[in-house]
């Protein structure tokens, strides 16, 4: 079966510096994969390249073994949360209801339809009851879900999502994992940007380790070895062995997040 | 002295003093405060004149000097207010004041010689009939005027140089040391009102803004190191300036225009050829290391395809035009050129590694 | 300079230009000039005002002061070249050269590491003192006074006509249209650009759009309002509209509204008071409008957070 996401040989450079050197990731359909590295691994500008935001020197992105710019209905994008203004005078529900723009055509408005899909997808996301909220009185949290939820109407079969995780409370987070699940169960293919390594083994399924080249890349308890993390993460990193997150002590997140910063 | 080598003196005179905290300015991302800065003063002078009802009153200075900081005053708490972003805050508080000001202008000063223009755009070319006596001296009033504020910036910057370089760069760490960013701020901001005040009178208001922000903005793409780039500014704006008034002697167009547009063209030149960080010069090194990049490119892709079983299929020549996504040409001359210095070897279609080449693969991607 | 009638001297309507007893608010329908003028401050506000909001919200705020300042030189090779003095043929320059100034800012910032502050303020003097310098240059010309700097510097309310109006509305009117046709893609482009390139929208094409379409609004405030007051024309409406709604149609409704209103109000007081030009005017009535929604608009209003904050005290006390 053709994997739903393959990106090959891609190369990256800011002014003639390397961001990222031929780098291969391959996800079949249907994983939940994890994209994890230190800080200026180059994950954003991994997923960013492969999403056409960024131009690479080489290399290019299939979905479904056909180039990127044919398949981008298939592709849904979860930007950082932090990358827009919140104080933007907008509600909860127009937000969700751009998912829906790419597939309106120039000049139609969003209508009745539009509104039912981002309704739903805001009910999927538990955030049904802040629908006309103005988007600058959400949490982070509330905020995260905003944009799944955005991402969700544009009923994708490869969703890419940078941070998710990034500063939510523990609800979203619950509630992030769970929508994983569901799409994995619906057969989609979700690629993420993730930073706690504690939780890649209890959340996903496959891994991309990358540090400018890519160290390894398959399913999590083939390639999530102490020796690839030791090649991703240089000596600076301590690894617990796999213990599922809620056992894990409070001293050893924090030499997690010592090491990842 | 004759009046043309007057004109030049005060013009170069004013563009150091200019220059100096202009630097700053654009240090601090607010350069555009110059363009406030320099409108708004126009409502300080006005109102000044009407409590001293004489237009060589010094109080006019001092009027237009504190509208200077008030104006960003008044930005800052707009902009403070977390309900408009600084930038609205500029826009909408110069021209309220400006507005004022050209209202109270024709309501009751339109018999007074208090030309709207002339404040706004200067006439350097009269500066020299304009004379005041100093110790026995006949210099042009403009002359002194921008005398003055340069001897005071150069004393506030050598005086406060700590704190400005400190603020300027890490305001944070400048607040944790002690040190009081708001206070530094309002000094700066003084510095640069006293400045406009002083050589808008010549050069006008537009100019002002030229003159402090275009030459720091040249030094800006010429050092990494702040007293180069003091010293930089004085001298473009100083040589931005005489370019500026020859071209207006020869071409017979107004001074402070050619000026201004000198200051363009000195920051045009910096902007192209600027060693290291200009356009030309990243241009030729990218044209450089096109090719050096490539071979590693090509390196690096070999090194993690070597031994795959799929190998022999990813190291031909054609997969690097399909997957790499390089033209044939390119892709031709590349390994032409990675051939020739020996990193990798042509076997039919299949291209290997030499050991070298594994060397320089391993070398780049630990970059 | 000289020629020009100076738009600063007082009475520019006559010392009593709607004859006796004749109330402003009636001339606004019987006095030619003053309808005139009211109906072109009115379109400006609008346009400007529904551009500005976007202007705003993409932090562009004095993209437009830089950019109408920079418009001299464009009027002033536009009436050397041509020879003509027709409000089109100028506002074409002004569109031009403001346009290109637009584009060197997004270069300088883009290919250097010039921050944008230093960019706007350098272009705006540049191209302004290169006007400057093309202006000096015509006044060698017969009839080159009238290029008019002082109606470029402060804008000419009062000398406006018909066939100015119709070139504004020439301008404005597409303007306008475009906004509504590419609303959604406009509103997206503005919260969230990288999203909505994933979803295949062209944004570089999207962008420069937009900022044309604010180039237009500048020239059609330039003769109005003129150049230094042209930043508030755009950025005071929406400031002062953000703080009433959450939602931005409604904003860029009210940014109209306000602009319009400030336009009629600013010209009746205009024609009505001694010594006051049109432009000044429509912006000290801007700012009441912005002053008075800041401190008092529900939820986001000063004064309203302040009264909120006592609230919360008050008890534990």
């Amino acid at each position: 079966m053709l994997p739903a996401l393959e990106i090959t040989d891609l190369t990256v450079a800011y002014h003639d510096r390397p961001v990222l050197w031929d780098v291969d990731v391959r996800a079949p359909a249907g994983v939940l994969m994890a994209i994890v590295g230190p800080n200026g691994a180059g994950k954003t500008t991994l997923i960013k390249a492969a999403l056409g935001l960024v131009r690479p020197a080489a290399g290019q992105t299939l979905i479904f073994g056909r180039p990127y710019a044919e398949q981008r209905r298939l592709v849904a994008y979860v930007p950082q949360r932090g990358s827009v203004d919140w104080d933007f005078p907008t509600t909860v529900l127009d937000v969700v209801m751009m998912g829906r723009y790419g597939n309106l055509g120039w000049f139609r408005r969003p209508g009745a339809r539009e509104r039912a899909l981002a309704l739903a997808a805001l009910e999927q996301v538990r955030m049904a009851e802040f629908a006309h909220r103005q988007i600058s009185q959400l949490s982070g949290g509330q905020q995260q879900r905003v944009f799944l939820a955005r991402a969700l109407v544009q009923d994708a079969q490869i969703y890419i999502m940078d941070e998710p995780f990034q500063g939510v409370d523990a609800v979203t987070e619950r509630a992030i994992v769970a929508l994983l699940r569901d799409l994995r169960t619906r057969g989609r293919t979700v690629v993420v940007v993730h930073h706690d390594l504690q939780t890649v083994p209890e959340y996903f399924d496959w891994v991309t380790l990358i540090n400018v080249r890519r160290i390894a890349s398959g399913p999590v308890r083939e390639v999530f070895t102490e020796a690839n993390l030791r090649a991703t993460y240089g000596g600076r990193i301590a690894f617990p062995g796999p213990v599922s997150a809620d056992r894990l002590s409070e001293a050893q997140e924090q030499t997690l997040s010592t090491a990842t910063d | 002295m004759s009046p043309e080598l007057e004109v030049q003196l005060i013009a170069v005179i004013v563009a150091a003093a200019c220059a100096l905290p202009g630097v700053f300015l654009v240090l601090r991302r607010m350069a555009m405060l110059s363009d406030a800065i320099s409108h708004t003063v126009l409502l300080g002078i006005v109102l000044a004149y009407f409590v001293s009802g004489a237009l060589g009153s010094p109080l006019l200075f001092v009027g237009a000097v504190a509208m200077g900081v008030i104006t960003v005053a008044l930005v800052e708490l707009v902009g403070g207010s977390g309900l408009v972003r600084e930038d609205a805050a500029i826009g909408i508080v110069f021209p309220a004041l400006f507005s004022i000001a050209v209202i109270l202008i024709s309501r009751y000063a339109g018999n007074v010689h208090l030309d709207l223009d002339s404040v706004l755009l200067g006439e350097l070319i009269f500066a020299p009939f304009d004379r005041v006596t100093l110790l026995g001296l006949d210099v042009p009033r403009a002359l002194l005027i921008g005398a003055v504020s340069l001897a005071i910036n150069l004393a506030l910057i050598g005086l406060f140089y700590k704190e400005l370089k400190l603020t300027s760069f890490d305001p944070g760490l400048a607040a944790a040391l002690g040190f009081a960013p708001t206070l530094v701020n309002y000094g700066l901001m003084t510095m640069v009102s006293v400045t406009a005040v002083g050589a808008f009178d010549a050069v006008g208001s537009i100019l002002v803004i030229a003159l402090l922000v275009a030459p720091p903005a040249a030094a800006y793409l010429l050092t990494d190191r702040l007293p180069v780039m003091l010293l930089l500014s004085v001298l473009i704006g100083a040589a931005s300036t005489i370019a500026g008034y020859w071209t207006a002697y020869w071409l017979d167009v107004s001074v402070g225009g050619a000026m201004a547009s000198m200051t363009g063209v000195a920051f045009g030149l910096s902007l192209l050829f600027a060693p290291g960080r200009g356009l030309v010069a990243g241009a030729a090194r990218r044209a450089r290391q096109r090719w050096e990049f490539a071979q590693q490119m090509l390196a690096l892709h070999l090194l993690n395809h070597e031994g795959a079983a799929e190998a022999s299929e990813e190291c031909s020549l054609r997969h690097l035009s399909s997957d790499l996504r390089w033209r044939a040409d390119f892709a031709e001359e590349v390994v032409r050129r990675a051939e020739r210095g020996g990193l990798v070897r042509r076997a039919g279609p299949v291209l290997t590694l030499t050991e070298r080449g594994r060397q320089a693969a391993q070398e780049a991607s630990l970059r | 300079m000289g020629g020009l009638e100076d738009p600063l001297s007082p009475g520019q309507f006559g010392s009593d230009p709607f004859g006796k007893g004749m109330e402003p608010l009636t001339a606004l329908f019987t006095d030619y000039t003053l309808r005139t003028v009211a109906l072109g401050a009115a379109l400006l506000g609008v346009v400007s005002g529904v551009l500005g909001c976007f202007a705003v919200l993409r932090r562009q705020a004095l993209l437009g002061d830089a950019m109408s300042h920079a418009a001299l030189p464009g009027i002033a090779l536009a009436f050397w070249l041509t020879g003509q003095r027709h409000p089109l043929v100028l506002l074409i320059g002004a569109t031009v050269a403001a346009w290109l100034a637009a584009l060197l800012i997004l270069g300088i910032t883009r290919a250097s590491r010039v921050k944008e502050d230093s960019a706007l303020a350098m272009t705006l003097a540049v191209f302004f003192g290169f006007g400057l310098v093309l202006l000096s240059a015509l006044q060698k010309h017969p009839d080159a006074a009238q290029a008019g700097l002082k109606t470029f510097l402060f804008g000419q309310a009062a000398a406006l006509v018909e066939e100015d109006l119709l070139v504004m509305a020439l301008l404005g009117v597409p303007a306008l249209l475009c906004v509504v046709l590419l609303w959604k893609q406009f509103k997206l482009l503005s919260f969230d650009p990288e999203y909505a390139a994933s979803l295949g929208m062209p944004t570089a094409f999207l962008s420069v759009l937009l900022t044309s379409l604010m180039v237009l609004a500048i020239a059609t405030g330039l003769q109005t309002v003129g150049v230094v007051l042209m930043s508030a024309m755009l950025v005071a409406p929406a400031a002062a509209a953000r703080q009433w709604t959450n939602r931005l149609s409604a904003m860029v409704l009210l940014a109209a509204g306000f602009g319009a209103g400030a336009g009629v109000v600013g010209a009746v007081i205009s024609a009505t008071a001694r010594g006051v030009s049109t432009g000044p005017a429509v912006v000290l009535c801007l700012t009441a409008i912005t002053l008075v929604s800041l401190l008092l608009a529900p939820q986001r209003g000063l004064l309203w957070s302040v009264w909120r904050r006592r609230q919360l005290i008050a008890p534990m006390e």
